[in-house]
């Protein structure tokens, strides 16, 4: 189908919905390097003009990704809930935009939809609003999900513990740990990136950190985010793995160059919930995604990087995970090139998951090859905390010394709770507490040297 | 660095962990926040990364240190004109400008190898660990080092030393490339073999080693994994993820750094 558009006697025409969409999109040098952008600012704004009037039921109809050649585009289109549609169902995009911004659209409205929102619709959307839409929208959306404590409660937020090491060295892992709790972070989970892919060597990490969380009787959960199918092995071998985690996208193809499919992603959840580790829910899944992974793959069938995006979320909230999260700035200037095209990647990643009820944090992040410095992290992250992100990624200093990027750290984390008045998970918060870490109004206390944390390293597993 | 008025900064207990870790920890806190030192010490790392990745690598110096030490040299640029498009355009870093291609289309072929040092994101680690590496590297692997060409390449990725390597009728090429550099390590050479060089090789094909230098793997170490890698490869005609790295490391490990 074509659609199109007059601007002062110029016809823009836009031979399908996929075109259409990547026309529409912000700049970014993704879309450009994979030659799908606008070719001038007013063919831009033609195309946001003509998709303003495209009906939110079309996207049901034209597939972006053929049916029969992805199996995302079968998730979305075989799981889409008619019903939950229905209030919607006689909008165009451009009135989608208006409806999400009335005051009557709340948190009850927004859940009930969810469900009938298809990920292409919220790309689609998310292309006409501005940033203070895709905020003012997000932060009306509520996503709760429970594993050992309650993440996603309106006015928390949560940080993920990154203790990463070069070489998965058990005592810097562990010192990182502690430096983290010391600074009240990981209520959203502790989570080890590997530099191995060996059992032998995974398997210590999550047994130190399982005996130090049960040691201290820690309301929060563990990760080692190595393969899938690694992670099923270890499951398998009694090893104690709270979440699984993978890397996922938005097109069959991407996922297959990560090695993944949905019934190993399936097998997994299943696995892991079979454990019945968590004691307040059943949320076991931990997902990442991020902008441009598709045509890096060269796997994004001529669609842009953002709607490819937002298709992974159909992937994720398929598997009713604990936490997802975006890593916006972490695959280089090629995709994202700037500060300016990483936060406006932040807000629409975070705006479309949240639309589609994932649970959405966000590694706010750059590499030292983006035209982007801590500033912008600074920008972005208080963006997000005011959009009511669910996590961040707590690192010493912001410095990942084991993947070489620069995120945003435990004092991060302290600096959105104090502006913005954001509570950590209620359970996690009490430990908090009990263990002298923070006051009853979650401020930080003074550690002395014999706090009982600081006790423990020696006597960690592999300690000489 | 100067030191911070300790009235003012609330530290941490707890400096000892360091020990365990490169990671920054301890850091301390001025109410919520990083205390001045520690965001001076941070903005400096991150000066030295972005210098890192913009900073044109030196050819003459380059070719001067190669040349006393009887390396013969070439010079080579790759389609991207400038470091802005280099960053925007990853696939114009992997393929020569219609200059470098007819000019190694006219050079005699090489013997066995075709070395690459190419700037990457690094010029910093291609200028301070390539020349001293290469000297390793001639101390213990035999060829005819006279006559074996190496080529500094200017806005290079690594796949750029396929089209080098195969119209050079290379046997096998060794790319030197600066890494996406670190807070911690701006200077990170990674180094990359490949058999039987051509145009259209994947990374499948290739094996790397990766974090070469003096705080990371250090000269000799590095030069013995990549001699083990050379030989090995031209032995079974292979590289990638069927060629091992089998190279054990016993007596080395406690040797202390170059």
């Amino acid at each position: 189908m074509i659609y199109q558009t007059t601007v002062d006697h110029q016809t823009y025409r836009f031979e399908d919905l996929k075109t259409l969409l990547a026309k529409a999109s912000p700049a970014r040098s993704g879309d450009e390097l994979a030659g799908l952008s606008a070719g001038s600012a007013e063919e831009r704004m033609a195309a946001k003009i003509a998709l303003a009037d495209v009906p939110l039921k079309r996207f049901l109809e034209e597939a972006l990704i053929p049916y029969e050649q992805d199996d995302v585009t079968r998730l979305i289109m075989d799981g889409h809930d008619n019903l939950a549609f229905t209030p919607i169902s006689h909008l165009t995009v451009g009135d989608f935009r208006n409806w999400l911004l009335l005051d009557s659209t709340d948190s009850t409205v927004l859940s009930a939809v969810s469900s009938g929102i298809t990920p292409e619709m919220a790309a689609a959307v998310s292309k006409l609003m501005r940033n203070q839409d895709l905020i003012l929208v997000a932060k009306k959306c509520q996503v709760i999900t429970r594993f050992r404590n309650t993440i996603g409660l309106p006015g928390h937020l949560s940080v993920r513990l990154q203790p990463n090491h070069p070489t998965d060295d058990l005592q810097g892992i562990a010192a990182s740990m502690l430096d983290g709790l010391l600074y009240g972070a990981g209520d959203a989970v502790v989570g080890i990136n590997p530099a191995s892919d060996s059992l032998s060597t995974l398997t210590p990490l999550w047994e130190m950190m399982d005996e130090l969380r049960q040691h201290f009787e820690i309301p929060m959960q563990t990760c080692v985010l190595t393969h899938v199918t690694t992670q099923i092995k270890a499951i398998e071998k009694g090893v104690p793995v709270d979440l699984v985690f993978q890397s996922i996208a938005g097109t069959q193809k991407t996922n297959e160059s990560f090695g993944v499919t949905l019934s190993m992603l399936h097998e997994a959840n299943e696995a892991a919930r079979s454990l019945r580790r968590g004691t307040l829910g059943d949320n076991v899944m931990y997902f990442e995604t991020g902008q441009g992974s598709a045509l890096s793959a060269s796997a994004h069938h001529g669609v842009d990087q953002q709607t490819c995006e937002a298709r992974a979320y159909a992937v994720a909230r398929a598997f009713k995970p604990l936490l997802t999260n975006t890593v916006v700035g972490f695959i280089g200037p090629e995709y994202l090139y700037d500060g300016k095209q990483i936060i406006r990647a932040g807000l629409e990643d975070h705006f479309c998951a949240k639309l589609l009820g994932v649970p959405m944090g966000c590694d706010v992040c750059y590499t030292n090859h983006a035209e982007a410095d801590q500033d912008d992290m600074d920008t972005l992250m208080t963006l997000l905390g005011v959009a009511g992100l669910t996590y961040i990624m707590g690192i010493p200093g912001a410095d990942d010394i084991m993947l070489n990027y620069q995120s945003t750290s435990f004092h991060d984390g302290l600096y959105l709770r104090s502006v913005l008045d954001l509570r950590r998970a209620p359970e996690f918060e009490a430990w908090l507490t009990r263990m002298s870490i923070a006051e009853p109004s979650g401020k930080l206390r003074e550690i002395s040297a014999g706090h009982q944390l600081l006790r423990a390293l020696p006597h960690l597993p592999g300690a000489a | 660095m100067s030191t911070a008025n300790p009235t003012l900064v609330q530290s941490n207990p707890w400096d000892e962990l360091r020990t365990h870790t490169s990671a920054r920890i301890a850091l301390g806190r001025v109410g919520s926040s990083l205390p001045t030192t520690e965001l001076l010490r941070f903005g400096l790392a991150h000066a030295q990364a972005r210098d890192a990745v913009h900073h044109p690598l030196d050819i003459d110096t380059l070719k001067t240190q190669l040349h006393s030490r009887g390396f013969r040299t070439l010079h080579v640029h790759s389609k991207a004109a400038d470091r802005h498009q280099y960053l925007l355009r990853p696939d114009y870093g992997r393929v020569l400008d219609s200059a470098s291609r007819e000019q190694l289309m006219a050079e005699a072929p090489a013997p066995e190898l075709a070395i690459v040092i190419a700037d990457g994101l690094s010029s910093f680690a291609a200028s301070s660990h390539a020349v001293p590496l290469l000297e390793l590297l001639k101390e213990r692997f035999d060829t005819d080092w006279s006559q074996t060409p190496v080529v500094i390449a200017e806005q290079a990725r690594v796949a750029l030393g396929d089209e080098i390597g195969e119209l050079l009728k290379a046997q096998l090429v060794i790319v030197l490339i600066g890494e996406r550099p670190g807070l911690t390590s701006p200077d990170s050479l990674g180094l990359y073999i490949t058999y039987q060089p051509r145009r259209g090789r994947m990374d499948s094909e290739r094996n790397c080693i990766s974090n070469v230098r003096p705080e990371g793997l250090p000269y000799p170490l590095a030069v013995y994994k990549l001699d083990y890698l050379i030989k090995k490869a031209l032995q079974l005609q292979i590289t990638g993820v069927n060629l091992k790295d089998n190279s054990v490391l016993p007596l080395l490990q406690s040797t202390p750094t170059a």
